[in-house]
């Protein structure tokens, strides 16, 4: 190439690495389903809460991190991700929304649905961090639309 | 990040004409959806056993029906099919499966929990709870996969195809990581008719 001006090396979509945020959202996500499996074994007995709060504390921690290394990304298609995000949420909200209403129906009260409740939060979360995350991740950044 | 980003271009990029417009969730569709979700619930409330029944038999056949012929005959032929080909399969497919699975997901967990109450499996005196439990851990397991590898996979490709010019190496990635999760998927649910069956007859 003549001239002055070097072009920047290019970086293909495939090519861009990024922190790894689904790996730990999907570790959140399989964290808070073993809770919910564990709920549901137990049920309709009262379970002992030791065991799901504790994967509900780590899968909290790790969705939280994995929010942290999202917000902080540079040249990312955050458009993106909010857009698919804001209605991923909708439909897993309807799907955690039912389970939790089979829990309740069947009599699940106190400290136990608490805990089942932010389960499903943390459910109904993670999805819709997944699919966002995946579609972002291969959108083309501000950087390369402007 | 250093550099600038390449997009779509070279062999992978997949011309205008040989895309169909894409659709990512069939909105005609969302009313059957909403009105399962109203009979399903219905059901729960008024213990209506045949209709649980018809959910959980009617749903989870098709669950385990849909997953094991996506996953061991639809994904091994996808797999060796030309790019556009696969983007083209892709585009009128993935949005059917994007409003059919998790239907009859939902359909299936949750009258099937309602019947697994109401017939005391989940009891842990009953002879079938420890099956139910080893149920939850596939069904657990299968979510994960499904939740958290294809589904997002499947609204990338989607999304990818409704760019002006969707990168086809991008598509074939993603496509990759669909024909494999399916093909788990179709494996764990073989467990899961061999512990419904087993449920179903003790």
């Amino acid at each position: 190439m003549s001239g002055s001006s070097v072009a920047p090396p290019t970086v293909g979509v495939l090519d861009r690495r990024f922190p790894p945020v689904i790996a730990l959202v999907s570790g959140s996500l399989a964290l808070a389903i073993g809770g919910g499996i564990f709920m549901a074994a137990t049920f309709p007995d009262r379970p002992p809460l030791a065991l799901p709060v504790a994967l509900l504390a780590v899968s909290g921690v790790l969705l939280t991190v994995a929010g942290v290394f999202t917000a902080r990304l540079h040249d990312f298609a955050g458009s993106t991700f909010r857009t698919v995000f804001g209605w991923t949420l909708l439909a897993y909200v309807v799907q955690a929304g039912m389970i939790g209403f089979a829990f309740v129906h069947n009599h699940a009260r106190g400290r136990p649905l608490v805990v089942l409740c932010l389960l499903l939060v943390l459910f109904a979360v993670d999805v819709p961090f997944l699919v966002a995350f995946t579609a972002a991740r291969y959108a083309l950044p501000p950087s390369a639309t402007s | 990040m250093a550099g600038s980003l390449q997009g779509p271009s070279g062999p992978g990029r997949l011309d205008a004409e040989e895309r169909p417009v894409v659709q990512v969730v069939p909105v005609k569709g969302l009313w059957i959806v909403g009105a399962l979700v109203v009979l399903l619930v219905v059901a729960i409330v008024e213990d209506w056993r045949w209709a649980l029944g018809f959910f959980h038999v009617a749903g989870g056949g098709l669950w385990t029906g849909i997953d094991l012929f996506v996953g061991l005959v639809i994904g091994p032929i996808l797999g060796r099919l030309s790019i556009p080909a696969r983007a083209e399969f892709s585009a009128r497919f993935m949005p059917k499966m994007m409003i059919i699975m998790p239907t009859v997901v939902l359909m299936t967990l949750a009258a099937g929990f309602q019947l697994a109450v109401n017939l005391g499996n989940l009891e842990p005196g009953s002879v079938n709870h420890d099956w139910l439990v080893a149920s939850f851990f596939v069904v657990g397991i299968m979510a994960v996969i499904a939740l958290g590898l294809l589904e997002p996979a499947n609204i990338a490709v989607l999304l990818e195809m409704r760019k002006p010019a969707p990168d086809g190496a991008v598509i074939a990635r993603l496509m990759q990581r669909f024909v494999y999760t399916a093909g788990i998927l179709g494996l764990l649910q073989v467990a899961t008719l061999v512990i419904m069956t087993r449920v179903a007859t003790q």
